[in-house]
C-alpha cells in the first residue's frame, strides 16, 4: 500500500477561482424614528450580537479625544444607575458591552446569549439617552489613561504608528492625530456632555444584528430605540485636506538601549471608490497580504530579519495609505527597507508569473469563503459595506476582479503606486 | 452539545471527526502531545522553536503553505508549555490536500540546515519583540522562576534565554521530531462539512503508513507543596510600579481547578469585579488589576497582577489586595454573585463553541486530557460549585506560605 500512495504530487484540488460566491443576503428594517437595521440570522449558538454605530467618531470633535473619552465613559453612570451597577447587570448575565471609537464612527457592542436580551436592551437604551459622564469618572479615566499612554511610550511600534499616520496625513487630520499627556488633562465634562448629546442622544445610528435572532427583536428594537429622537439633526458637514509631511524620511531613537526597531513604509491611497482599490488588493497579497508573500518569503522566511512583516491599505472610509509594517533586529533595519523597496521594483519591473498568480488568487477566494462563515463575520462585511456607502455589487465586483485580474494589469498598477520614492520611511528604535 | 466520532488507527493515532453541514469549509487540527514542560533545563524554548520548523519542508514536499494556499486554504500553529497545536482552514472539497501535508510532515520532516538556520533567528526576533523590547516583558520570566523550583513550568514556550534557541543543533531537531512527532503521541482532529467515512479513508490512506514511534511517557518532576512564601524585587526601566503575585492552585482536571476558575472571575472578571471596584475605582490604587490563570494541564497558578498608581506606596497596595482575599476566605459569596460568574462562563463557553476552528482545538485539547466528551460536561462541573466550596478553596490556595510576591520597581 505504501508504493502506491505518490506522496510528491498534490491531490487534486477544485480551484477556489472555480467556486460560485454567496454572499448571503441582510434583512433590512426600519425603527419608527428612521434608524436604519441591518440583521442577519444564522448561527447555531444561542448568541446574539447588536452594535450601534454612531456617526460619533473623532472626525466630529473640536477638541482631540472628546470623541473617544465620551464613547470610553458611557458605561460609566446614567441619573439612575453608578459605574459600578450598570456594569454588574451587564456581566449578571454573561453579556458584554464593549464600545469603541472610530474616525468617522463610534459603536456600542453588545455580545449576549439569546436568551437574556429582554433583560439587557432597556439598559443599553438607558445608557444613550441618560449618560451623566461623573466628575469623578472623569478623574480616574483620565488618571489611568494617561498612566497607560507613558507605558505605550516606551514602546517602538506603538510610536512608529502614531508618527507613521501623521506624516502621511498631517495631525489636523481624523487620521493622523494622536494623544497626549496634555490632551486628558485639558479634557472638561461639559465638553464630553455637549459631545453626547450632540451625537449620541440626538445622533444619527445604524443598527447591526446577527446571530440567532429572537423573533420579536424587531419590536424590542422599536420598542426602545425607535421612540429616541435619533436621525432628526443634519450631521455636520465637515471637510479635512491631507497635508501630508515634506520630509519622507525619518529616524527616532526612543529608547537608546533598544534591540529592534519598528519600520513603517506608507503612502497615500485613494478610498474604497477609487477603480483602483480592488485590484490593488490582489498586488498588496503578492507584496505582503499573506503568509506566502513575496516580503515574508524574503524578509523572515529567507533572511530571518523578523518574525513578521505585512503590507495592507488602513481600512478608512475616506482616502487612505497603503503601509507596510515590521519589527526587525536593530543591526538589519537598514538591510530590511532596501529588500522592502527592491520587492516593490521588482513588481514595478516585472510580471509575476501565471503559477504565483494563480496562488493569490486562490488562496483569497478560499480566504473570502472561510470568512462568509459564521453570522458575526457576516455582518461585519455587510457593515463595511453600509459604512462605506457600498452595496453587495461591491462584493461580487471584488470576486470577480480577482477572478479576471491578469498579471499585465498589475504590472500596472505596481507602477503608478509602488514607486519606493512616493513612500514616506519611518523606523523607531 | 458538540457531536463528534472517534477511531484510532493501527499505528496509534487517535482520529476525531465532527459534522458540521452548515459550513463550507473544513478545519483539520492536529495535536502533539509535546509542550515546553516537556523540554530539557539547558534546552529551552525548543519545543517552539520546533513548531517554526514543521513549516521549513517535510520530506517530500519542499514547502508547507504553498500548496495549502493554493488550496484556498491558511494555517497557523502555536505553542504552550503543555502542548503543540497546528491547525489549517480549507474549503471542505480541498481537504486532502490538508491530509497530504500534515501526513508528511508527521512521517519525516527534511531537516533542513537553512530551515533551521533562519528559524533560529526568527524566533529570536520573536523573543526581543514580546519578552526584551516591551517594558514589563520579563515579569513572566521572573514569576517563573520564583514560583517553581522543580517543575519545568519554571521557563516560558518562548526559553529562558536567547542562547538556548541560537544554539539548537540538527541533532537535537531529529531527536526531538522522533520522540515526540510520532502517530502515537497524536491526536487528529477534522471538523466541517465531512463525512466520517471519508474522513477514514483519508485518515488510513496518509496517515496509516506512518510508524506508530514509542508512546511518551511524560515524567516530570512534580512541584512539592511550597511552605514559605518567596518575595522578589526588581527594579527595571519602566514607568510606573508593578505588582505581580501568584499562588500554587489545582491541575485541570481537579475540582479545585473549577472553584479557582471561578475565584478569578469573582475577583477580576470585568468591570464590576471585586479587585476593579474596589481598588481600582475606590481605593484608587492600581490604574490596572487583573485575576486569571493559563489553563495549566499540570499545577498551574492563579494570578493577581497590576500596574500602581503613581505615589501609591506598593505595600500599601498590597495590604489592600490582602483584605480583599480575606474576605473571600471568611464571607461566602452571594447566590447572586455566584451565579453571575456561572453565567459568564456559560456565556463564554457558548461565544468559543461558534467557530469550527475552535472546537476542533477544543476537542482535541479534551482528548488530550483523557476523553473529548469533557468538553460537554465542562458547564456542568462549574454549575456544582457552591458558596462553602469557594470559601473553602480560598482558604486552601491562598495561604500565604503558597504565595509568590513580585514587587517590581520603577528605576
Amino acid at each position: 500500500m505504501i508504493n502506491m500512495l505518490n506522496r510528491t504530487i498534490q491531490p487534486p484540488i477544485t480551484d477556489a477561482v472555480s467556486f460560485d460566491l454567496k454572499l448571503r443576503k441582510c434583512e433590512q428594517y426600519q425603527l419608527d424614528n428612521q434608524v436604519p437595521v441591518y440583521s442577519m440570522n444564522a448561527g447555531t449558538q444561542d448568541v446574539l450580537m447588536i452594535e450601534w454605530v454612531f456617526k460619533a467618531g473623532n472626525w466630529f470633535e473640536q477638541k482631540n479625544i472628546v470623541a473617544g473619552t465620551t464613547n470610553f465613559l458611557l458605561k460609566n453612570g446614567t441619573t439612575k444607575k453608578t459605574a459600578f451597577q450598570l456594569n454588574d447587570h451587564f456581566e449578571f448575565y454573561g453579556a458584554y458591552l464593549n464600545r469603541t471609537c472610530y474616525n468617522e464612527t463610534a459603536s456600542i457592542t453588545l455580545h449576549c446569549l439569546s436568551k437574556h436580551i429582554n433583560e439587557l436592551l432597556p439598559v443599553v437604551a438607558e445608557i444613550m439617552v441618560d449618560s451623566i459622564f461623573p466628575e469623578e469618572e472623569l478623574v480616574t479615566y483620565k488618571q489611568n489613561q494617561k498612566q497607560k499612554l507613558e507605558v505605550s511610550l516606551k514602546k517602538c511600534d506603538f510610536i512608529a504608528n502614531r508618527l507613521i499616520d501623521e506624516y502621511v496625513y498631517g495631525f489636523h487630520h481624523p487620521y493622523g492625530k494622536y494623544t497626549s499627556t496634555l490632551d486628558y488633562d485639558q479634557l472638561n465634562r461639559e465638553e464630553l456632555i455637549t459631545f453626547f448629546n450632540r451625537f449620541y442622544a440626538e445622533g444619527h445610528c445604524t443598527i447591526f444584528t446577527a446571530g440567532k435572532i429572537p423573533a420579536d427583536l424587531q419590536n424590542q428594537l422599536n420598542k426602545y430605540f425607535g421612540i429616541l429622537p435619533l436621525q432628526q439633526r443634519a450631521i455636520p458637514h465637515i471637510q479635512y485636506n491631507l497635508q501630508s509631511a515634506e520630509e519622507k524620511k525619518h529616524q527616532i531613537i526612543n529608547d537608546a538601549n533598544g534591540v529592534q526597531g519598528a519600520i513603517r513604509i506608507a503612502r497615500t491611497f485613494p478610498n474604497k471608490h477609487h477603480p483602483d482599490y480592488q485590484k490593488t488588493q490582489i498586488l498588496n497579497n503578492v507584496l505582503g497580504g499573506f503568509f506566502g508573500s513575496r516580503l515574508m518569503s524574503n524578509i523572515r522566511e529567507d533572511k530571518g530579519y523578523t518574525y513578521g512583516i505585512h503590507s495592507y491599505i488602513q481600512n478608512h472610509i475616506g482616502d487612505t495609505a497603503w503601509m507596510i509594517s515590521t519589527e526587525a533586529g536593530r543591526d538589519v533595519c537598514e538591510a530590511t527597507i532596501s529588500e522592502v523597496y527592491k520587492e516593490m521594483e521588482i513588481l514595478q519591473n516585472e510580471l509575476i508569473d501565471e503559477d504565483e498568480l494563480s496562488l493569490v488568487k486562490n488562496y483569497m477566494l478560499g480566504s473570502v469563503l472561510g470568512d462568509l462563515d459564521g453570522p458575526f463575520q457576516l455582518i461585519a462585511r455587510w457593515k463595511n459595506y453600509v459604512l462605506n456607502n457600498l452595496d453587495e455589487q461591491y462584493f461580487y465586483n471584488s470576486v470577480q476582479l480577482i477572478k479576471s485580474t491578469g498579471a499585465e494589469e498589475l504590472n500596472e498598477l505596481a507602477k503608478k503606486y509602488l514607486s519606493p520614492s512616493d513612500f514616506y520611511e519611518l523606523t523607531v528604535i | 452539545m458538540i457531536e463528534y466520532n472517534r477511531f484510532t488507527l493501527d499505528n496509534g493515532l487517535t482520529v476525531l471527526v465532527h459534522e458540521d453541514t452548515a459550513t463550507p469549509m473544513a478545519v483539520v487540527n492536529v495535536l502533539y502531545d509535546v509542550g515546553a514542560r516537556d523540554e530539557h533545563p539547558n534546552k529551552t524554548g525548543f519545543a517552539h522553536l520546533f513548531e517554526h520548523l514543521m513549516f521549513g519542508g517535510s520530506i517530500h514536499i519542499a514547502d508547507y503553505d504553498e500548496p495549502l494556499q493554493r488550496a484556498g486554504g491558511d494555517n497557523n500553529a502555536y505553542t504552550t508549555n503543555d502542548l503543540t497545536n497546528y491547525y489549517c482552514q480549507l474549503p471542505a472539497e480541498n481537504i486532502e490536500t490538508a491530509f497530504w501535508l500534515e501526513s508528511d510532515r508527521m512521517l519525516s520532516l527534511a531537516f533542513s540546515e537553512k530551515s533551521l538556520s533562519v528559524q533560529r533567528k526568527v524566533v529570536c526576533e520573536e523573543f526581543k519583540e514580546h519578552y526584551i523590547n516591551k517594558p514589563y516583558g520579563d515579569v513572566w520570566k521572573q514569576m517563573r522562576a520564583l514560583a517553581y523550583t522543580v517543575h519545568p513550568y519554571q521557563w516560558m514556550t518562548i526559553g529562558k534565554e536567547l542562547s538556548h534557541v541560537e544554539n539548537a543543533h540538527i541533532e537535537d531537531v531529529k531527536h526531538f521530531f522522533f520522540k515526540h512527532y510520532r502517530p502515537v503521541n497524536a491526536i487528529l482532529v477534522v471538523a466541517g462539512n465531512v463525512k466520517t467515512e471519508a474522513i477514514k479513508k483519508l485518515a488510513e490512506k496518509w496517515f496509516g503508513p506512518i510508524e506508530m514511534g514509542d508512546k511518551y511517557i511524560r515524567c516530570l518532576p512534580q512541584e512539592p507543596v511550597q511552605d514559605q512564601a518567596r518575595r522578589l524585587t526588581v527594579e527595571a526601566e519602566v514607568p510606573l510600579d508593578a505588582f505581580a503575585k501568584t499562588w500554587h492552585m489545582d491541575a485541570r482536571l481537579n475540582k479545585g481547578y473549577y472553584t479557582a476558575d471561578l475565584i478569578t472571575e469573582i475577583l477580576g472578571g470585568g468591570a464590576s469585579s471585586r479587585l476593579y471596584q474596589s481598588l481600582v475605582k475606590e481605593q484608587k490604587l492600581f490604574s490596572n488589576l487583573d485575576c486569571y490563570h493559563f489553563g495549566s494541564l499540570d499545577a498551574g497558578l492563579l494570578t493577581i497582577e497590576g500596574k500602581l498608581v503613581k505615589g501609591v506606596d506598593i505595600n500599601k497596595a498590597e495590604q489592600a489586595i490582602t483584605e480583599q482575599i480575606q474576605q473571600i476566605q471568611e464571607q461566602p459569596v452571594s447566590i447572586v454573585e455566584l451565579t453571575k460568574v456561572k453565567n459568564k462562563t456559560e456565556s463564554v463557553i457558548a461565544f468559543e463553541d461558534m467557530s469550527i476552528m475552535s472546537r476542533a482545538s477544543s476537542l482535541a485539547m479534551y482528548e488530550l486530557m483523557g476523553d473529548a466528551s469533557l468538553m460537554n460536561t465542562e458547564l456542568e462541573k462549574y454549575q456544582e460549585i457552591n458558596p462553602q466550596d469557594i470559601v473553602d478553596y480560598s482558604k486552601q490556595l491562598f495561604r500565604e506560605s503558597n504565595s509568590n510576591t513580585l514587587h517590581y520597581l520603577a528605576k
